[in-house]
């Protein structure tokens, strides 16, 4: 695509390079200030075109990022304290608070409640899975799915 | 009356790669991954915005859905882009269309001015097809 055809091109790349750097380095203590430099914008410019395609600052977004990273290592039953350091929180108690005031449960409350899912899972399989797909593929014939029925 | 869609079904060729495309490329987030045994997994993904839409993706095997003759037409026809799924909708799509597109999404059509809004078309890692939009 032409740029001609594409309104300020530049800007949406500079803007989702940011975005992407986001993504993979969110576990290091990242300085937003040095991606703003990198992007060539100034920081206000910066923060203003960002929050414009994505709905949140890049400190929201990062901070959005590590949480959904917290969420699927919970669910994997790892300890807070190594959930919360490997996401790039430095600080249990705040990564506990704003998780809580994000999620609505602490770090503890929620892995627990993933993991009494995922048993529940196991053992009621049907119970996640809508009737009629289960019956056209056959699984309500298995024997492993008669105990929810 | 019917009030509203809880769940849809995508068929793909293989259900490890759709998981990586839909999670880790488009940024859907998992609902249910649940392997009962072999050839049984139900693997549902949200839209980010949209958690209580489930979009099965469901994996074409033979079976009962399918004898063997039509689970190979029904890939073959999955494959050359037959079936086009549905209308994703985004807050910003020139971002989004370069964000997909450094991570190698195809796109048949980017984004362009329609009358309805500004709308792109790409593939998934099967060959569904999905039109993105951005309303006016």
């Amino acid at each position: 695509m032409s740029q001609q055809e594409y309104p300020k091109i530049y800007l949406y790349r500079r803007i989702v390079q940011a975005k992407l750097f986001i993504d993979r380095n969110y576990a290091d203590a990242i300085d937003l200030d040095n991606i703003s430099d990198e992007a060539y914008f100034s920081k206000f410019h910066f923060i203003r075109l960002f929050k414009k395609a994505y709905g949140k600052t890049p400190h929201q977004y990062l901070t959005s990022v590590r949480l959904e990273k917290a969420k699927l290592l919970l669910q994997d039953q790892k300890p807070v304290s190594d959930v919360c350091f490997e996401v790039g929180f430095s600080s249990i108690s705040s990564f506990t608070g704003l998780f809580k005031k994000v999620v609505g449960q602490t770090p503890s409350e929620y892995s627990l409640e993933q993991k009494l899912r995922q048993k529940s899972m196991q053992q009621k399989p049907l119970g996640y899975i809508p009737g009629c797909w289960a019956e056209m593929k056959g699984w309500k014939e298995n024997s492993n799915f008669q105990e929810a029925e | 009356m019917i009030s509203r869609l809880s769940h849809a079904s995508i068929f793909v060729l293989d259900q490890d790669s759709a998981y990586k495309f839909y999670v880790d490329v488009l940024g859907f987030k998992v609902h249910t991954d649940a392997q009962f045994g072999p050839g049984m997994r139900w693997l549902t993904v949200t839209p980010p915005d949209q958690p209580d839409l489930e979009i099965s993706l469901m994996a074409i095997a033979e079976g009962m859905m399918f004898n063997k003759e039509s689970a190979a037409t029904m890939r073959d026809l999955v494959k050359k882009g037959t079936f086009g799924f549905g209308v994703f909708e985004c807050k910003d799509i020139y971002a989004t269309y370069e964000e997909l597109k450094a991570k190698g999404v195809e796109f048949s059509k980017p984004p362009k001015e329609e009358f309805y809004g500004i709308e792109a078309l790409f593939a998934d890692d099967s060959g569904n097809w999905f039109s993105l939009g951005q309303k006016k």
